[in-house]
C-alpha cells in the first residue's frame, strides 16, 4: 500500500523536475488522444513541437514564437504575483480586453493626426484600462469582502460584451462599409506597434514582456514587497505578525496583474491583431494561468513556459492545416498539461512510501 | 418599443426554465462545499454534460438517455478533480480552474459534427386539471420533467442535510475534517462521493441548456452559467432553500433582459447581455458580509497522517 509522507520542505529538485515530467506525460497522453482521432501520434507531436522551430518553414514560424509568447508571459508574470500570495485573479482575459479597448480608443481618438507621442499615450491608456478593470475585484474585496475569483471572472463576460458593443458601435470604422470592427491600426503609423527588427517578431510587447520578467525577478528576490508576497503565500499568519498589510498586497497584486494584462491587450490590438473586432480575444488570459503554474510562478520559469505554450499554439495551427487536427484538440492538449502538472506536483511536497496497512 | 408585448405569465413560466440549469449545478456544488471541498470546475463539468447529453440524445433519439449520459459525463470529469485534490492533494482552486479549461477543450472536441443539429424534443408534462388553472397552470404546471426534478432535489438535499445521518456526517467532514477523521469517518471517501454527485448535477444542468433551453449545441454555450452557480452557493449561505430563491432571481434577470432585447428596448443588446453578470457581482457584494455559514474546512487540504 502506498502512502504519502509530507516533506518538511518542498523538494528543490522535484520543483523543477515536475514541470518537465508533466510535459512528457502530456505528450504521451496527447499522442494517445491524437491516435484516437485517427492521426499518427508521432507525426502530430513532431509537428507541434519540432516543425515551428526546425522545420522547413521555421523562418516564418520562429518570429511567431515571440508574438504569441509575449502576451502570455506578460499576463502570467502579473498573475504569478497574486497566485503566490493566495490572491486569485482569474479575470486576466477581461483586463486584457479592456486594456486593448482603452489603448485602441486613445489611438483612434487621435486619428489621423501623426505624432510620436500617440503610441506612448496608448501604452499608458492600455495599462491604466487593465489596472482599472482589475481594481474592481480588488476594491470590492477590500471594502465588502467579496470573492475576487468570482468577481474577476464575471467581469470577463462583461468585458466581452463591452468589446462587442465597441466593435459594433463607437469604435466601428466609419469607412468600413458597415462591417463590424475598428479602423486598422496597422495602417495608422503613429499608433502601429510595428516590428522593431524585421523578420524577428520583436515588437514593443515583447520588449515589455522581457522587462516584466526582469522586474518580477528583482522584486521577488531582492525587494521587501516581494518577500511579503512570498511570506503571505507560505504563512499568512506569520506574515500578519511580521507587519504585512494584506490590503496593500491585494491592491498591488491585482493592480499589477491588471496593468500587465492591459498592456498585453494594447500591444496585441495595435500590432498583431491590428483592430478592435468582436473576436479579438483568443483566450490568452486563461492560457496564461497554465503558463504561470507551469513556470512554477517563477519569472524565469514563466518565460520558458510562455515560449513552450506559444509553441503549442503555433504547432497546433500547423497540425491543423497539414494534418487536419481539430483546433479543439490543441485546446484540450493545453488543458491536460495543467492537469498533469497539478497531479505530479504531489511529488514536490510529499514522499511516496510503501507502508504496511494500519488502523487509520 | 412595446412593453405591452411582454406577458407576465410567459415571463414567469420561462423564468422557471431559465433558472433550472443553474439551480441543478448550484445544488450539486452546495453538497460539495458542505463536504468541505471547493470545486471551481462547475463550468467545465456543465459544458461537458451539455455535449455528452446532446450527443447521446441525438444518437439514441432519447433525451432521457441523454440526461443520464450528461450526469455520467459530469461525474467522470468530477472524478478527475477528486483524484487531483483528494489523492494527489493538489490545490483546489488551481485544480478547479484546470477542470474548467480542460472541460471547455474537451467539449468543443466532442462537439464537432454536432453544430447545427436539432436534438430530439423533450415532451412537456401535461398535468391534467392543474395545468388548466388560469395563470398558475401555465406558470407552474406546464413544464418538462427536469424542472420538477430540480425542485424535488432542493427538498431532498435540504432534508438530507438537515435531518439524516448521512447529512450529519457530510457536514461534520466539511466543518472539521480532522475531528471527523478521528471519529472514524472516511473523509476522503465521503468527499469523493460528494464531488461525484456535484459533477453529475452540473452535467444535468449543462444538458438542460443544450437539450431544452436553447436547444442546440454551440461551443462555450454555458457562457458562465457554472460560475453563476458558484456565486449562487455563496448567495444562498450554503442553504438549499435559498439556492432556489437565488436561481429564480437569476432566471428572472436573464429572462427579463432577453425580453427587453426582443421588445427593442432602447439600449444596445450587448449592454443588456451584461446584466446577469453585473447582478451576480452586485449580489456577491450584498451577501459578502454573511460568511459565518461557510463550512469551516472549505478548500483546506486533508492529509490523514498530519
Amino acid at each position: 500500500m502506498l502512502k504519502l509522507e509530507k516533506r518538511p520542505q518542498p523538494s528543490r529538485l522535484w520543483t523543477w523536475v515536475t514541470p518537465l515530467l508533466a510535459v512528457v506525460i502530456t505528450m504521451l497522453a496527447g499522442g494517445a488522444l491524437f491516435a484516437a482521432l485517427g492521426k499518427d501520434p508521432v507525426e502530430a507531436i513532431a509537428t507541434i513541437f519540432w516543425q515551428p522551430l526546425f522545420g522547413e518553414f521555421a523562418f516564418y514560424y520562429r518570429p511567431q514564437l515571440l508574438i504569441k509568447g509575449a502576451p502570455l508571459i506578460l499576463i502570467a508574470i502579473g498573475l504569478s504575483l497574486g497566485f503566490r500570495a493566495g490572491i486569485w485573479n482569474i479575470g486576466a482575459e477581461g483586463q486584457y480586453i479592456v486594456g486593448a479597448l482603452t489603448g485602441a480608443g486613445v489611438g483612434l481618438a487621435f486619428y489621423p493626426t501623426e505624432s510620436v507621442l500617440i503610441f506612448p499615450l496608448m501604452v499608458l491608456a492600455g495599462a491604466l484600462g487593465g489596472w482599472a478593470w482589475a481594481m474592481i475585484p480588488a476594491v470590492l474585496k477590500l471594502r465588502f469582502g467579496t470573492n475576487e475569483i468570482l468577481v474577476s471572472l464575471m467581469l470577463v463576460y462583461v468585458a466581452e460584451q463591452l468589446l462587442a458593443a465597441m466593435a459594433l458601435g463607437p469604435m466601428k470604422n466609419p469607412e468600413g462599409m458597415g462591417f463590424p470592427g475598428s479602423r486598422n491600426l496597422r495602417q495608422y503609423e503613429s499608433a502601429h506597434n510595428a516590428e522593431l527588427i524585421t523578420g524577428t517578431g520583436m515588437h514593443w510587447g515583447v520588449v515589455a514582456a522581457f522587462i516584466a520578467v526582469i522586474f518580477a525577478y528583482v522584486l521577488l528576490t531582492r525587494h521587501s514587497l516581494g518577500y511579503h508576497i512570498r511570506l503571505t503565500g507560505q504563512a499568512p499568519r506569520a506574515a500578519r505578525f511580521a507587519g504585512v498589510r494584506p490590503a496593500r498586497l491585494v491592491l498591488v497584486c491585482l493592480g499589477t496583474a491588471g496593468a500587465l494584462a492591459g498592456l498585453a491587450g494594447m500591444f496585441e490590438v495595435s500590432g498583431p491583431a491590428g483592430q478592435v473586432s468582436i473576436d479579438f480575444n483568443v483566450g490568452y488570459g486563461f492560457t496564461a494561468i497554465i503558463v504561470a503554474f507551469l513556470g512554477r510562478l517563477h519569472p524565469l520559469g514563466i518565460l520558458l513556459a510562455g515560449l513552450l505554450m506559444a509553441l503549442t499554439y503555433i504547432g497546433g495551427e500547423i497540425a491543423q492545416s497539414n494534418m487536419g487536427l481539430p483546433a479543439a484538440a490543441i485546446q484540450l492538449f493545453q488543458g491536460m498539461l495543467l492537469f498533469f502538472l497539478l497531479a505530479v506536483d504531489v511529488l514536490t511536497n510529499y514522499r511516496i512510501r510503501l507502508a504496511r496497512r494500519e488502523v487509520a | 418599443m412595446d412593453m405591452g408585448s411582454i406577458s407576465p405569465e410567459l415571463l414567469l413560466a420561462s423564468l422557471m426554465v431559465a433558472a433550472t440549469p443553474i439551480l441543478l449545478a448550484a445544488l450539486g456544488e452546495l453538497v460539495v462545499e458542505r463536504a468541505g471541498v471547493l470545486n471551481l470546475g462547475v463550468e467545465g463539468m456543465m459544458i461537458t454534460g451539455a455535449i455528452c447529453g446532446f450527443a447521446v440524445a441525438v444518437n439514441s433519439g432519447s433525451p432521457a438517455i441523454g440526461f443520464v449520459a450528461a450526469a455520467g459525463g459530469g461525474a467522470v470529469l468530477a472524478l478527475l478533480f477528486a483524484l487531483l485534490t483528494q489523492v494527489a492533494l493538489a490545490n483546489q482552486v488551481a485544480s478547479g480552474l484546470a477542470l474548467t479549461l480542460f472541460g471547455l477543450g474537451l467539449s468543443s472536441l466532442l462537439g464537432q459534427g454536432y453544430v447545427g443539429i436539432k436534438p430530439p424534443p423533450v415532451a412537456k408534462l401535461d398535468i391534467p386539471l392543474l395545468g388548466d388553472i388560469p395563470f398558475l397552470g401555465r406558470v407552474l404546471f406546464s413544464h418538462d420533467l427536469m424542472v420538477y426534478l430540480g425542485l424535488a432535489l432542493v427538498g431532498l438535499i435540504w432534508w438530507v442535510l438537515k435531518y439524516s445521518r448521512a447529512g450529519l456526517i457530510l457536514r461534520a467532514v466539511g466543518e472539521n475534517h480532522d475531528a471527523a477523521h478521528a471519529l472514524g469517518y472516511k473523509v476522503v471517501r465521503i468527499r469523493v462521493m460528494a464531488i461525484l454527485f456535484g459533477g453529475a448535477c452540473a452535467g444535468l444542468g449543462g444538458a438542460y441548456i443544450s437539450l431544452i433551453r436553447v436547444p442546440q449545441w454551440t461551443e462555450g454555450m454555458t457562457a458562465g452559467a457554472g460560475w453563476i452557480a458558484l456565486a449562487l452557493v455563496v448567495f444562498a449561505s450554503w442553504k438549499a432553500g435559498r439556492v432556489l430563491l437565488g436561481a429564480w432571481l437569476f432566471g428572472g434577470v436573464t429572462v427579463l433582459q432577453l425580453n427587453l432585447q426582443a421588445a427593442g428596448f432602447a439600449i444596445p443588446v450587448e449592454y443588456l447581455s451584461m446584466s446577469p453578470y453585473l447582478i451576480t457581482i452586485l449580489v456577491l457584494v450584498i451577501m459578502a458580509g454573511d460568511k459565518s455559514r461557510a463550512p469551516a474546512s472549505l478548500g483546506r487540504i486533508f492529509h490523514a497522517s498530519q
